[in-house]
């Protein structure tokens, strides 16, 4: 195998690409779980307020 | 088209397709290194050839992206659809990547083949051009927090840049460069068929790679702007110990 001439270039760039297309996997599915995670948080609050808004009793009607 | 136009059906579409793409581009991906690293060694160039396979497919799809960020772009300035924005947002830093990709592979396979990792010839300059097109387009969207504003200054920067597309196909034609001429032509390719088989799959493992990050990415995309709307609603909508204090003072 290490008799392969320039076998160093076509493993760089293997590693390269590998790399770069991890990285942008990576990026895309933390970013969806993190968008997912504040969306869940910020529906749950926006319903325990319209929830807290709409109670009867509370002074606010 | 019209169906996916609407951003819940294109939720819900799109998440029915995206497995099944991320199956497909694994098994595309997997056949077309298995076709690669057995396919024979260049008469010149030797195994360096295998670089080609990597290197092709990343100059395509770069260039594949910015066409669609282009036809986003035209979709935010005359439609001003959401979508439209969101896919030129979701598309700029994949395009970025395989632009990256196809710039360092082709310097790695420059130097044992040229002698030299870099010349300023039209084909590598253009490309280089294309990548800091990106990179501008990145910080564009970065700079600016409205996203309606963001995508209408990128969409205009966007149409300028793609006047780079057709000077990065003819430019092996136009001008007389060190990078190789165009390996399609119409009477077929100048590829052999054991190396231009693995090529072609691995051309279309990379676009369904694309396009299911894109998917993925432009599904992001949706969220972050429904994130964005409840910020600022819950911003407007006064705390629920405000409203009794208020209602206290009052009466």
């Amino acid at each position: 195998m290490s008799g392969i001439p320039h076998l160093g270039f076509i493993v760089a760039a293997y590693a390269v690409t590998t790399l770069v297309m991890l990285a942008m996997i990576i990026a895309v599915v933390l970013d969806g779980r993190a968008q997912r995670r504040l969306l869940a948080k910020l529906e749950a609050r926006s319903g325990v307020r319209r929830a807290g808004s709409a109670a009867p009793g509370d002074g606010s009607a | 088209m019209y169906v996916l136009a609407n951003p819940q059906n294109f939720m819900r579409l799109s998440g029915r397709a995206l497995p099944w793409l991320v199956g497909l581009s694994a098994l595309t991906l997997v056949v077309g290194l298995a076709l690669g690293f057995d396919a024979p060694a260049d008469y010149q160039q030797g195994e360096t050839v295998k670089i080609m396979f990597i290197h092709v497919p990343a100059a395509w799809v770069s260039t594949l992206a910015y066409c669609v960020m282009t036809g986003s772009a035209l979709g935010t300035l005359v439609w001003r659809h959401p979508l439209a924005e969101a896919s030129q947002k979701a598309a700029a830093p994949l395009g970025a990547g395989f632009a990256f990709i196809c710039l360092v592979t082709g310097s790695l396979w420059g130097k044992p083949m040229w002698g030299t990792y870099w010349v300023w010839d039209a084909r590598l300059t253009s490309m280089l051009v294309l990548f800091l097109t990106y990179l501008g387009l990145l910080a564009l969207w970065h700079t600016i927090e409205e996203p309606g504003r963001a995508a209408r200054a990128a969409s205009v920067l966007t149409l300028v840049g793609a006047i780079d597309l057709p000077i990065i196909k003819f430019s092996v034609d136009w001008w007389n460069t060190l990078h190789q001429g165009s390996i399609f032509t119409r009477t077929g390719s100048t590829v052999d068929g054991s190396m231009l088989v693995p090529l072609l799959i691995m051309a279309v493992s990379f676009t369904l790679i694309f396009a299911t990050l894109h998917i993925a990415a432009l599904r992001n995309e949706v969220l972050r702007r429904k994130v964005r709307r409840l910020m600022l609603v819950s911003a407007a909508e006064p705390p629920p110990e405000a409203v009794f204090t208020r209602t206290k003072v009052a009466s």
